[in-house]
């Protein structure tokens, strides 16, 4: 993921600046990323983790620079075009975005009713994810019937039925439980070694040193060295002094 | 648009409208009562305009002869009216005859005629023209030419007043128009507002479609459906009522108040289809100008 021009990059950052107004979001980001790399966006809040990613999915457009994704120049798409960029990413947020009056099933189904997928192929995938995230009893549920970390299982299960390249996570576990923090982290890790390119951005200490990934470190719009995190064991030692 | 895509839109504007039943109901109500005026104003003009047709067929010219016409020149001059463009028919009805029949028809004054010394009505030519030819321009002026002989003293043209119901019809004709205009802008703007509120109730739904990679045409179809949907049941339903309240109405009014001169008919099946047509083009119109100024990326 440092900044090189390595032909397998599935994503290509150059130059990148980001600006609201007169506030710099971003600044002069480059960097490469591998395909099937597990890359984790670390940094503290307002760092630019969710811009960079917003930017990724053309949530937001970039201010300078270029973003290829799998050789496509994010800056050069049609409006019109936008939709289909964003069929190649699985996206997970922090507050799980699902529709509430729609059930789990139909929330899921959704990615495939876009890119006009069959019913009956349709069905069949959904099972299949729900099984994979252990959610197969709630296919019929509304979201406000489930847990906060049930939610986001949804959500990740919505991320991988289309069988995206990318998986984008912002903040994926920012408002669940350390157990349920623990299962969406072993479903996305579950997913990069089924070959997806997996980008987390997270402020959590804990997933950074748990995670075996590649980690960027922003702060104030800026990429650094990432800071040294101390180990879990020392952390440990520390609360039972 | 693929058939498999029109169903699963089409299914979705149904839940969609189920889910949102009330607003929806509301706006059909409001609709139909547009479509109702709407028609009913069709319904009256058809009638007023079959009354209309059948007073101008029964238009006939009068020519009133001078006095000293003799007898001799009656058949000369017939023939010259004859050949006039657009008379189809001449009578003659000698002056005795026209006074006969006014004693018929006024047979309770009959003491008016007693002290007639002499006869006062002159000799009349009763013309009649070709149908087609019967718009009020062509009256007048055949009735002009008819007066430029000098054996005619005067014309008359019986229904004269006619004319000016005639120009009254048309007066309400273009009113009724422009109300027509009015009521379609109203069911564009309802159907508008009930699109714009669906759509600002749900905005948070489309985000989320948006970012799983729906376009702004998937989102979208499902409402156009419904602004059609909602247009072709308000348009039905307004002329569904029409059509009861015209049974109610023709079945309660005296047969021969109508009979003498047209028959009370209902808004033809053309119409009625036309007036759908426009509540549906209507409902499109109001879904195209409600969300044409969102899903912009």
């Amino acid at each position: 993921m440092t900044p090189n021009t390595e032909e397998s990059a599935i994503i290509r950052i150059f130059h990148v600046h980001k600006r609201f107004g007169k506030k710099n979001a971003l600044t002069d980001i480059t960097l490469d990323v591998e395909q099937n790399d597990l890359l984790l966006v670390s940094g503290p809040s307002g760092a630019g983790k969710s811009t960079l990613l917003k930017l990724l999915y053309l949530g937001e457009a970039l201010t300078e620079g270029q973003i290829l994704i799998d050789g496509m120049n994010l800056s050069r798409i049609a409006a019109n075009r936008i939709p289909v960029v964003r069929r190649q990413f699985g996206i997970i947020f922090q507050d799980y975005k699902l529709i509430q009056t729609k059930t789990v099933y139909e929330n899921i189904a959704l990615v495939l009713e876009v890119k006009g997928e069959k019913t009956r192929f349709i069905q069949k995938k959904v099972s299949s994810v729900l099984r994979t995230v252990g959610m197969e009893e709630r296919i019929n549920s509304f979201p406000p019937s489930l847990s906060g970390g049930e939610q986001q299982r949804i959500a990740v299960a919505r991320a991988v039925v289309g069988d995206p390249k990318i998986i984008l996570a912002d903040e994926p576990t920012g408002s669940l439980d350390s157990e349920s923090a623990s299962v969406i982290m072993d479903l996305l890790m579950g997913v990069h070694a089924r070959g997806a390119t997996v980008i987390i951005a997270t402020h959590d200490k804990e997933i950074i040193r748990d995670t075996k990934g590649k980690v960027i470190y922003l702060k104030d719009g800026l990429m650094m060295e990432p800071p040294m995190i101390e180990p879990l064991i020392e952390k440990k030692k520390t609360i039972t002094l | 648009m693929k058939t498999e895509w029109l169903i699963f839109f089409t299914k979705r504007a149904f839940q969609d409208m189920n889910s949102n039943r009330f607003l929806h109901i509301v706006t059909i109500i409001t609709i139909s009562l547009s479509i109702l005026i709407v028609s009913a104003f069709g319904l009256f003009f058809t009638n007023i305009n079959d009354i209309m047709v059948s007073w101008k067929k029964g238009v006939k010219i009068m020519a009133y002869l001078n006095k000293d016409v003799e007898k001799i020149q009656l058949p000369e001059l017939k023939q010259k009216i004859l050949s006039l463009y657009g008379v189809s028919a001449v009578r003659f009805i000698p002056k005795e005859d026209a006074l006969e029949e006014l004693k018929q028809q006024m047979k309770r004054q009959m003491a008016l005629f007693e002290n007639l010394k002499e006869n006062p009505l002159p000799d009349v030519f009763e013309i009649q023209m070709i149908p087609s030819t019967q718009n009020w321009g062509k009256v007048e002026i055949l009735a002009a030419q008819v007066e430029m002989f000098p054996q005619v003293a005067g014309v008359e043209y019986g229904q004269r007043w006619l004319g000016r119901v005639t120009g009254i019809f048309n007066l309400f004709k273009f009113a009724g128009t422009a109300m027509c205009l009015v009521f379609f802008m109203a069911s564009v703007f309802i159907v508008a507002n009930t699109i714009r509120l669906l759509f600002f109730s749900r905005r948070e739904e489309f985000e989320i479609m948006r970012l799983v990679g729906a376009t702004d045409g998937f989102i979208k179809a499902p409402f156009y459906i419904e602004g059609i949907l909602q247009g072709i049941l308000g348009g039905v339903t307004g002329i569904l009522i029409l059509f009861v309240i015209y049974v109610i109405i023709t079945s309660n009014v005296d047969p021969g108040i109508s009979s003498g001169f047209f028959v009370m008919r209902f808004l033809p099946i053309s119409i009625s289809m036309g007036i759908v047509c426009c509540s549906m083009f209507a409902g499109w119109l109001g879904c195209y100008l409600s969300l044409k100024q969102f899903l912009k990326y």
